[in-house]
């Protein structure tokens, strides 16, 4: 610890054992408790309670009174922790009846506070700091904390019984690591006292008739299989899986989904999974026998359809019903990913079942049975679901599907995306699951085109996204665009796609969407006229009304960039040009030099950083075509000759002093914004780098250019930047360039920004700052 | 308590209650599909419609062609359009005491009512209600006068001839009642029968029930009315509305504990959303004119119109149409504009506020002021001039079948860049446009419905908790397009009782008392008893006064004595001259006390027997029995008086006396 802080602490343990001082803002303590734990990283807690006895005397005072606020009790107990995470510092503490005291039945236990979260909370993460040694397994099956630790899975407040889980958890492992000399011991009577506590403790919960016990049960096991997979969690599930297994036997199957979860993370045998993913598929199961006449098609779903149960939970509220639908469809999203995903996965009923939940929402199914019809009016309209069902759907393009069903599919998107009920969210799952169906539907094995299917989809959809784009919803025209981008991305080079593009008013709507008073939009519509520009599919027909289709889009979006007062729409403007000087776009190269010098230009003044860092990247791609890619720093490249990249002409120099894009970056170097700062220094060492071997004057002072360079830099450092640079030959340029330490200042700008404000001596002087407010105020009452 | 059904139709109802002594009617609206069989009434003469062909009979016989006309495979009635009034038969509406009417769409057959049935009762209404109600009468007698037709076809009504006819007409209900539309003097005679109410104003009826208004949340001025007596409550809810529109919120506490709710006026279209069916709406009208073509909304000159043009002014510069007229068009489409502005203790917290800025609450003030929306009594004159295309026009009426609206379909019917938007929910847009086939311009169907729909009708009813729930029968079943919906239908315990047209209902519920006030003098000779804690009581004699249907207990009327000697005259003074009463008993008898005390009297040989009511006690010596019951206590002696009056006597031990 360093002195200044030793010196500050005293006064501090002070305060924090003064009830009367508030200490208002409990951020301050955590940071405390970091900082203590950074301390105890290189420093042995022993010697810095020995060194410093204001500790203890802080600790045995609040031990004697409880005299002090919840937080500081909850700050003592954490504090405590982390001391006695090291070994010969818990015993020195043990000796002391301290830790007792403090955790034992007549510590925090018998306090009033007990009954604030936070003191409860402060028990649990103190004694989880603590569990790091064998000792600290004995103090807790000697001192109950074990027993108490299982009451708090209870505990109201969520935060305390999912902590106190995580403790038992911790707990268990450290027990069971901790002899383990390499082999698992698989005799349970060898087993340390506190794992054998626990592991019981798990199993009659697994055996109880009460569901959250069983919840809490199966949580435990599934952090401790997702945490580690030793020797010793392989025989912890040959003991648990047969309680485990017996649930399945249960009716109604308690906690299903934390069931679920558990056998995800575990690797369990084949038989108990795939009962486990029937569990799972009930829900669906049962939307499909309530809407289907004929017996449903074949699949997993088949000899699962009976819970009675399952029926109700559907049955039995709109909540419970919706709860219960967006919780399998997002387990079934999740699994689909995994590597435990069931084999055969059963896509067709499953494409089929959340076809139909889309359907019985948007209203357009024809139930067969009573229940279906229920189903329609709980489920009509619902938006959890829809959204819900949509994520799925999309999740379900990678599957391979009968036509007939991948029509259904579309049938029911095109619903969705037409329907007046669509909410603005609703909208953009269908846009991004609709993409996704594009995208993966019927792909034939050779080409990228859509199919006679698709683009039969896309004919009916133009007509739709029209609409869409005119909603008065500023949302759904934002994600109508984006899903616009998107389509054009991937099938803007595609004939049958641009014809259908081209004989409906989208590219038209699209454009006119740039004067669109939402902000997000106009970003957004930049975006898709970017992108059919690049295209060449930009609107053909300039109506009278919109003088903007005449004029070139550059011109457009040159205006933006210049005069919209809002920064998302210039930051994508930035990225269209950008993207266009990339990939060559026709209007820019047309006159290259001009573009880079109007755009930066624009940009050197404005205010939004994310536009300036765009400019400099803008530059960058600029710079790399004509100079070649940077050079790779990196050890191993050293003995490569570097020949490779082109030299620059002397010419091209010119032309940088003329844009200026020298002056452009040495200014965004002393940006107050240091990303910015930082892109800069990277781009102009990617210069110095590129114009090393250029002929001119090596010793930069000679120039006396280069010296009123030098100066203007200085002035503006001092935060006069109104002044220019003035024009300037490239030989001054590259003397300034090489004289700047930028890897200096490259280090200098990687540190984060409140380095300085973050200091421990800061926080101690702060936090007892605040309280000096309180004795002033306590003189004047004399 | 009956309640008498005139029409059918759930959204335009009119039914008569009798409750107590007075007969109340509520609500008179006018079926004015009725219309939808009748040819358009074109303002400018137009050569398709007066060169359609005349319909005949399948063997050929024409005799019907002046009268009916086919228009692409459907068959139209070529006369003045008629409407389908309320049953008039059903009960003599001379007998009507009051009428109230809920909103301004469900009075528009009170013309019919108050002029041509010996009506001589109030209406009541308030006053945005009356005033509205009025424009909506102008425009309509104005649309149909304006454009006379010499022609009135009566022949195809004839139920030997309907029968002949193609659907719909042959389906037709009651057209030998269909009736033409009412005069302005009419209007104006049936108008000046209202008194004007406000919310929560107290009307007493002849002193037996009282009236009052609340505010529905449906349009301005719009109410739900209950009507109580001392006893006994009934609510009846039309047209209400829970969304946050123009008019005041609607009034629920109110409704709480009525023994019957009659509920009508729910939302014609229970699946539809209107926040979404207003997005819609904008969508398809950008989107229209975004592409050179122009938009007919078919309307009512008030309601849902204020609401459009308010999503539109927040819409219209965002949407970039800016440059595009809006023009409304309706001979009152400037009183229509400016009653809503001065209407403000009518309308919600948040325009009721702008009045104080000072601001006119609808932002269609500021659209008429830059000119943005422009209004025109009709397409003759002004409007010729300042037309300009493309342009957005609101007109009426939504039936298609008369006024401006009919000159615009005629114009813009033949181009698919034209889009008509239909979204008033009365009419069926597909048999609206029927006459007008084939069109080439796009229809779009957003009816904007705000009343009341059934999962706010079962938050309502579970809130207000109603003994009896009474509807039309439509109500109780899922709409027949959607027979799988059975959410979309009332679900309340007990059923709620189902009417249709012509039907009487006698409603479920028993008037058990009656309010009685007591005279001051009376009360003060009344010597109460307590026969229990906290309950006293008192016997008393009185004449029962009842006039106005107010009952009074007025002391007796003392003896008019013939002058006699003073102590006669203080005799009579101390005994009124009534029935000397005996008194009256009260307790109950306990058993086993009873029996005790029988044999502290000597009777032994006591029997206690229990029964479904009470107990006998047998005195088989005496060969006896008491028959002891909750009300009733009977001893049942063999000719053995004194007997009698000793056990009398006993049992009397245990009773209070009054």
């Amino acid at each position: 610890m360093d002195p200044e802080c030793s010196k500050l602490l005293p006064a501090l343990c002070a305060v924090l054992a003064d009830p009367r001082q508030l200490v208002a803002d409990d951020t301050c303590l955590e940071k405390l408790l970091d900082w203590f734990k950074t301390v105890m990283e290189t420093e042995s807690s022993l010697h810095l309670l020995q060194d410093h006895p204001c500790l203890m005397e802080l600790l045995s005072h609040v031990l004697k009174t409880q005299d002090v606020s919840p937080r500081v009790l909850s700050f003592v107990l954490r504090l405590v922790g982390i001391f006695a995470a090291q070994e010969d510092c818990f015993q020195y503490l043990q000796q002391g009846e301290l830790l007792l005291g403090l955790f034992g039945e007549t510590g925090a236990l018998s306090w009033t506070a007990w009954n604030m979260p936070s003191v409860r909370s402060g028990w649990i993460q103190g004694l989880c700091s603590l569990a790091h040694h064998p000792s600290a397994l004995h103090f807790l099956a000697d001192s109950g904390a074990v027993d108490t630790i299982f009451a708090l899975q209870g505990d109201p407040s969520l935060f305390v019984a999912s902590a106190a889980s995580q403790l038992l958890v911790h707990i268990l492992a450290l027990a069971m690591q901790g002899g383990a000399s390499g082999s698992p011991i698989s005799e349970a009577a060898a087993w340390p006292i506190c794992a054998q506590k626990i592991v019981n403790h798990v199993e009659e919960s697994l055996h109880s008739k009460a569901t959250p016990q069983v919840t809490q049960a199966l949580n435990v096991l599934t952090t401790t299989f997702g945490r580690c997979h030793s020797p010793w969690t392989g025989v912890l599930w040959g003991r648990l899986s047969p309680p485990v297994a017996c649930l399945f036997e249960r009716d109604p199957i308690p906690a299903v989904h934390s069931l679920m979860d558990l056998l995800l993370s575990v690797a369990s045998p084949q038989e108990l999974r795939t009962q486990a993913f029937g569990v799972l598929l009930q829900p669906l199961a049962c939307i499909l026998k309530a809407t289907t006449q004929a017996p449903g098609p074949p699949g997993l779903l088949d000899g699962t359809a009976g819970s009675s149960l399952t029926v109700d939970a559907l049955l039995s509220s709109k909540s419970a019903c919706v709860g219960l639908l967006c919780q399998t469809l997002a387990h079934l999203e999740e699994l689909q990913m995994l590597p435990q995903c069931p084999c055969p996965w059963p896509q067709v009923p499953l494409l089929g079942a959340t076809v139909t939940i889309l359907r019985l929402c948007d209203g357009s199914v024809d139930p067969s049975s009573s229940m279906g019809g229920r189903l329609c009016g709980t489920l009509g309209g619902c938006v959890r679901v829809q959204r819900a069902a949509l994520d799925f759907l999309g999740t379900l393009s990678q599957g391979t599907s009968p036509l007939e069903l991948v029509l259904e599919v579309f049938a029911v998107l095109l619903k969705t995306l037409e329907s007046p009920e669509s909410s603005p969210t609703v909208l953009k799952k269908a846009f991004q699951a609709t993409l996704r169906w594009l995208q993966n539907s019927h792909k034939t094995p050779n080409c990228s085109d859509l199919s006679p299917d698709a683009l039969l989809f896309l004919g009916e959809l133009f007509p739709i996204l029209q609409k869409r784009l005119c909603s008065p919803c500023w949302e759904v025209r934002d994600s109508a665009l984006e899903f616009l981008t998107h389509l054009i991305r991937h099938w803007g080079g595609q004939a049958d796609f641009r014809e259908a593009l081209h004989s409906s008013e989208v590219p038209t709507l699209a454009r006119q969407l740039l004067q669109d008073p939402e902000s997000y939009v106009r970003a957004s519509a930049v975006g898709t006229a970017g992108q059919l520009s690049s295209r060449g599919l930009q609107a053909t027909s300039a109506s009278p009304e919109n003088p903007l289709a005449q004029q070139g889009l550059l011109m457009d979006l040159m205006h933006i960039l210049s005069t919209d007062s809002e920064g998302f729409p210039r930051r994508a403007v930035l990225r269209v040009f950008t993207e266009w000087l990339r990939d060559g776009h026709a209007d820019v190269i047309r006159d290259t030099e001009w573009f880079v010098a109007t755009v930066l230009q624009a940009v050197s003044r404005d205010l939004d950083w994310e536009v300036r860092m765009q400019g400099l990247e803008l530059a960058q791609v600029f710079l790399i075509q004509a100079m070649g890619q940077p050079s790779l720093h990196c050890p191993y490249t050293v003995g490569l000759p570097e020949a490779t990249s082109p030299r620059p002409h002397p010419e091209f120099l010119q032309t940088l002093c003329r844009l200026p894009l020298f002056e452009f970056a040495f200014c965004a170097l002393l940006d107050c914004d240091r990303p910015v700062a930082q892109k800069a220094c990277d781009l102009l060492l990617f210069l110095r780098d590129k114009t090393t071997h250029c002929s001119g004057p090596q010793e930069a002072g000679d120039s006396p250019n280069s010296a009123s360079v030098e100066a203007v830099l200085q002035r503006w450092r001092e935060g006069e930047q109104g002044q220019p640079l003035g024009d300037l030959e490239p030989e001054a340029m590259l003397a300034i360039l090489r004289s700047l330490d930028l890897e200096g200042l490259q280090g200098k700008l990687a540190k984060s920004s409140d380095h300085v404000e973050k200091s421990p001596q800061s926080l101690l002087q702060d936090m007892l700052a605040t309280v000096g407010i309180l004795e002033e105020n306590e003189a004047d009452c004399y | 308590m009956k309640l008498y059904c005139l029409s059918g139709h759930p959204t335009l109802p009119c039914n008569v209650l009798k409750f107590k002594s007075t007969t109340i009617m509520l609500d008179c609206g006018l079926d004015m599909t009725s219309t939808l069989n009748f040819l358009p009434l074109p303002l400018v003469q137009s050569p398709r419609l007066s060169n359609l062909p005349g319909w005949s009979l399948k063997d050929g016989n024409a005799f019907l062609d002046k009268e009916l006309k086919e228009c692409s495979g459907h068959v139209f009635v070529d006369s003045v359009p008629e409407f389908c009034l309320p049953e008039t038969e059903l009960i003599d509406l001379s007998t009507v005491d009051v009428i109230l009417i809920s909103n301004y769409h469900c009075m528009m057959a009170l013309p019919y009512i108050t002029e041509h049935t010996g009506f001589t009762g109030t209406v009541y209404a308030t006053e945005p209600t009356m005033q509205i109600g009025r424009l909506l009468m102008e425009e309509l007698v104005n649309f149909i006068e304006r454009v006379p037709k010499a022609q009135s076809a009566s022949l195809w009504k004839n139920k030997d001839i309907q029968r002949l006819l193609p659907s719909p007409l042959k389906d037709a209900v009651e057209v030998s009642t269909w009736r033409r539309c009412y005069t302005m003097q009419e209007v104006n005679s049936a108008l000046s029968k209202i008194q004007l109410v406000g919310y929560s104003q107290k009307i007493e009826l002849f002193g037996a029930v009282q009236v009052t208004p609340l505010s529905s949340g449906y349009a301005l001025g719009s109410s739900n009315w209950i009507i109580q007596s001392h006893y006994e409550k009934v609510s009846y809810v039309s047209g209400s509305s829970l969304l946050t529109t123009h008019p005041q919120p609607m009034d629920q506490a109110s409704l709480k504990n009525s023994d019957v709710l009659v509920l009508t006026g729910l939302t014609q279209i229970p699946t539809a959303n209107p926040d979404g069916m207003v997005g819609e709406f904008c969508s398809n009208l950008a989107l229209t004119v975004r592409n050179g073509g122009n938009v007919l909304v078919p309307c009512y000159p008030s309601g849902v119109i204020y609401d459009l043009l308010e999503c539109l002014y927040q819409y219209i510069d965002s949407a970039g149409l800016s440059n595009i007229p809006f023009y409304f068009i309706s001979p009152v489409a400037n009183s229509s504009l400016e009653f809503s502005q001065i209407f403000a203790e009518w309308l919600c917290h948040n325009k009721q506020s702008k009045v104080y800025l000072p601001e006119p609450p609808f932002p269609h003030a500021e659209l008429i002021q830059t000119n943005k929306l422009k209004h025109y009594p009709s397409i003759h004159g002004d409007f010729s001039n300042d037309f300009r295309q493309p342009c957005v026009v609101f007109t009426g009426h939504p039936s298609l079948r008369f006024g401006d609206v009919v000159h615009f379909m005629e114009l813009w019917g033949k181009s698919s860049l034209n889009t008509v938007i239909f979204t008033e929910p009365d009419f069926s847009y597909l048999e609206a446009l029927a006459p007008y086939q084939p069109l080439a311009m796009k229809c779009i169907y957003c009816p904007i419905d705000t009343r009341l729909n059934f999962i706010q009708v079962s938050k309502l009813l579970k809130e207000v908790q109603p003994l009896h729930v009474v509807c039309p029968e439509q109500y109780t079943q899922p709409p027949p397009a959607q027979s799988h919906r059975m959410d979309l239908m009332i679900d309340c315990q007990p059923p709620a009782m189902s009417y249709r047209r012509a039907e009487v209902l006698a409603l479920p519920f028993k008037r058990r008392y009656e309010k009685i006030e007591i005279m001051p003098e009376l009360a003060d000779s009344l010597v109460p008893m307590e026969i229990k804690p906290g309950i006293s009581l008192a016997t008393v004699s009185a004449v029962l006064h009842t006039k106005d249907n107010k009952h009074v207990l007025q002391p007796p009327p003392r003896p008019t004595q013939p002058p006699s000697s003073k102590k006669r005259k203080r005799v009579s003074e101390d005994v009124p001259d009534c029935k000397v009463l005996k008194p009256l008993l009260s307790g109950s008898i306990p058993v086993e006390q009873f029996v005790q005390t029988l044999e502290k009297h000597g009777f032994s040989d006591i029997k206690v027997e229990d029964t479904a009511k009470g107990h006998i006690v047998l005195l088989q010596e005496a060969e006896t029995l008491i028959q002891i019951e909750e009300d009733s206590t009977h001893i049942i002696c063999d000719n053995d008086e004194t007997l009698r009056v000793r056990l009398r006597d006993l049992v009397l031990r245990f009773l209070q006396k009054f």
